[in-house]
């Protein structure tokens, strides 16, 4: 019965109301499943927020996740994006340190991940990087041994492919 | 005119049909007690927030309406905490008014401050700080919505003191709109097709009834369906009063004490039609080894519930009147088969038949001793037919289960999921307000009696003729008993040996004390108790090491059952 636990990128519309992420991220702990991302913020409709949520768990574990953020007074719609076309983007911010050996290095990295500098000082390089997680990943890859100081990621927000809307 | 925040909460109350409500007064809701007296709402004041809250509960199941607790900031909310996490975990109907610190102190841990919004989040099934007053009488229409639809379950409304003394113009809203809260009541037609068709190809069929059949009155369509395709039922702790033990088709309760003839056909069966029950674990056992032959139907208006511990063949979403209605409709279109149905099922119902014969549902009496199991029968022979029974959480609770034999819907209160010790006695208490006509027993242990004895007060100041059984073997029975079998007789602070005087006490009350300590005092203490008028309390010194058989051990299979110890 035991299924493959597989990564889920879950898209939540809630109302835009005091307490419901910590309702949603309540149900989570509550019930031991697992959040790896969460990101939220008010949608064009500015009575409603959009959650984007990366989770992980077999099939039993993901039909039990998106019932129990269905029955929550507070959601209007739950769409698991698994075996559906979706674009998906991840920021991060990242601060490398800079060497007189290094700047040429840092800054040909950004430019072929097609990311920007946004602070430099004479030891340090800060520079925004938008994309699938697996370009992050990579870039960090890459960052690694030039020394990095600090990372923040906003963990991913994805839409739909095609013309159809969340509300159909 | 403009009103109060506190006189929207009363009159929102009115509107919703609320004549009577539980509660406990303090600071943050005094303005609520001092408005109170101008309605004509019947105030309960239990000794304690937990006991306002299972009152409400009692009188919400035996009633079908919606119960109501009211309970002050800080410690009179945490203390409703036990009693909301009981009606969540039963799917009771109600909800629960606590008063908070004014808005601007909010956060400042300020006197008598909890985040009971927090705290509750995850026992109920929808919570509200309301934070300005003109949300109020909306926000009190949807609690009654949300408590009372679906699969109903308690709703808390925080009140801050400076909202309850802000005032606004009163409109009630005759609509509720909650664009993300629309639950399914109407089974999908092709669902149901095949739920006939699974029916009609079945050998062994057993319904399996739990607590949503009581909660949304389906005892006579499940009768009806049940007689219809000749299909034993067995039935849930919950789903216990929902159909009659003395029926024909009936096993009794399954699971960890259930009966062995509804253990054995759950096992054997070839098709489980599961109705308004949810696979607790105390039903089950032994996942993998529950009904390892049978395909699975699974009746439920709370999608959650299906497919959370077992596979299910079948979903159907719905309210179960309106689902099981569609299924006989659609059976009785092929009288002929149906017909053939019942033939074919009868060497089931006949092996069924031997296995009660087997192993019936009994125990060994004595003439010394008072059998604990011979006190519920007793009660169950003197009271009548629509006695409300409420129980504590332990051995009593099972015994009553056992051999108690329910007849009518709405008549057994338990703590079934959540267990809560001391639920019983405000059960009752909440039971006799909401069904004064009625005869109201509470059956308890001593452990359990003692965690909310305070509530003999509120019987007598009432004159609530609820009568109490204490099953009295001076230990915490069920632990005992698991200590003796699992536990190598260690009974680690099991035994309650300070011999109370539990005849004094209910005098102390100014209730009434009886006691009987041999078995041929049981029936004189009964009668004489139903007789006299008031709250009564009946001690019966029973067995100490008796044991409620038979006995799935934790982890077995529900066919692997100790028949006696």
């Amino acid at each position: 019965m035991a299924s493959r636990e597989a990564k889920h990128t879950i898209s939540v519309l809630v109302e835009n109301e005091f307490g419901v992420l910590t309702r949603v991220a309540g149900l989570f702990s509550g019930r031991g499943f697992n959040i790896e991302s969460l990101s939220v913020a008010p949608t064009l409709d500015d009575s409603l927020s959009r959650m984007t949520i990366v989770t992980s768990g077999d099939e039993r574990i993901l039909e039990q996740i998106t019932k129990q953020l269905n029955k929550l007074i507070d959601t209007i719609k739950v769409i698991d994006f698994t075996d559906t076309e979706y674009v998906e983007r991840e920021m991060a911010l990242i601060k490398v340190q800079a060497t007189e050996d290094t700047r040429a290095e840092v800054l040909r990295i950004v430019d072929i991940f097609r990311g920007n500098v946004v602070d430099v000082t004479a030891r340090s390089y800060t520079m925004e990087i938008t994309g699938a997680p697996g370009k992050i990943e990579a870039v960090i890859d890459l960052l690694k041994p030039i020394g990095i100081q600090e990372i923040v990621r906003s963990g991913p927000v994805v839409l739909g492919r095609g013309a159809k809307g969340l509300h159909g | 005119m403009k009103k109060t925040g506190s006189q929207i909460l009363l009159e929102s109350l009115l509107q919703e049909g609320v004549d009577t409500v539980f509660g406990y007064p303090g600071g943050t809701v005094i303005n609520i007690y001092n408005d109170l007296p101008d309605y004509p709402i019947k105030h309960i004041l239990t000794r304690h927030e937990q006991a306002a809250v299972h009152a409400a509960d009692g009188y919400a199941r035996a009633s079908g309406k919606v119960g109501v607790a009211i309970a002050t900031s800080g410690p009179g909310a945490t203390n409703t905490v036990t009693g909301i996490a009981t009606a969540y975990m039963d799917s009771t109907p109600m909800v629960v008014i606590t008063g908070q610190v004014p808005t601007p102190l909010i956060g400042n841990d300020a006197f008598q401050e909890a985040d009971i919004v927090g705290i509750t989040r995850s026992i109920t099934k929808h919570n509200y700080l309301v934070k300005d007053v003109k949300d109020l009488a909306r926000i009190v229409k949807q609690a009654f919505y949300i408590a009372r639809t679906g699969r109903p379950g308690p709703v808390l409304i925080d009140l801050p003191k400076d909202v309850q003394l802000a005032s606004t113009k009163f409109v009630y809203p005759e609509n509720v709109e909650l664009r993300g809260y629309k639950p399914t009541y109407s089974g999908n037609v092709r669902q149901v097709d095949k739920a006939a068709k699974m029916i009609l190809a079945a050998r062994r069929p057993v319904l399996y009834v739990g607590g949503g059949a009581t909660a949304s009155d389906a005892s006579e369509d499940l009768v009806a369906f049940s007689e219809l395709i000749q299909a034993p039922v067995v039935t849930t702790l919950m789903g216990m009063a929902a159909f009659p033990t003395a029926h024909p088709l009936s096993l009794g309760m399954l699971g960890m004490h259930g009966t062995y003839y509804a253990n054995m056909a759950v096992t054997n069966a070839d098709l489980l039609v599961a109705v308004g029950a949810r696979f607790d674990d105390r039903v089950t056992g032994r996942i993998a080894a529950f009904a390892p032959k049978a395909k699975i139907i699974h009746i439920d208006i709370d999608p959650t519930s299906i497919k959370k511990n077992v596979r299910v063949d079948l979903p159907i979403v719905g309210e179960l009147r309106d689902v099981m209605g569609k299924i006989v409709a659609k059976l009785k279109e092929d009288s002929e088969k149906v017909k053939e149905l019942s033939e074919i099922s009868a060497p089931w119902r006949s092996q069924i038949d031997s296995w009660r014969a087997q192993y019936p549902m009994t125990y060994k009496s004595s003439d010394t001793v008072i059998k604990p199991q011979y006190v519920i029968e007793k009660i169950r022979e003197l009271t009548r037919k629509d006695a409300i029974i409420a129980t504590e959480v332990g051995q009593h609770q099972m015994w009553t289960a056992q051999f108690f034999n329910f007849s009518h819907p709405r008549t057994f209160l338990t703590s079934g999921g959540l267990g809560t010790m001391g639920f019983g006695l405000p059960a009752a208490l909440g039971a006799q307000v909401g069904c004064p006509d009625r005869q109201v027993i509470d059956i308890s242990g001593d452990g359990s009696f003692q965690m909310n004895s305070q509530e003999l007060a509120t019987l007598v100041q009432y004159q609530l003729p609820v009568k109490i059984a204490i099953l009295n073997n001076n230990f915490l029975g069920m632990v005992r008993q698991w200590q003796q079998l699992f536990f190598d007789r260690r009974y680690s602070q099991t035994p309650l040996d300070l011999p109370i005087d539990f005849v004094k006490l209910a005098e102390a009350y100014g209730a009434t004390g009886l006691q009987a300590s041999s078995p041929d005092q049981v029936e004189g203490v009964i009668r004489k108790a139903l007789e006299t008028p008031g709250p009564v309390l009946m001690e019966f010194k029973v067995d100490r090491e008796e044991n409620v058989m038979p006995m799935v051990p934790a982890g077995a299979a529900i066919d692997e059952m100790v028949l006696a110890s």
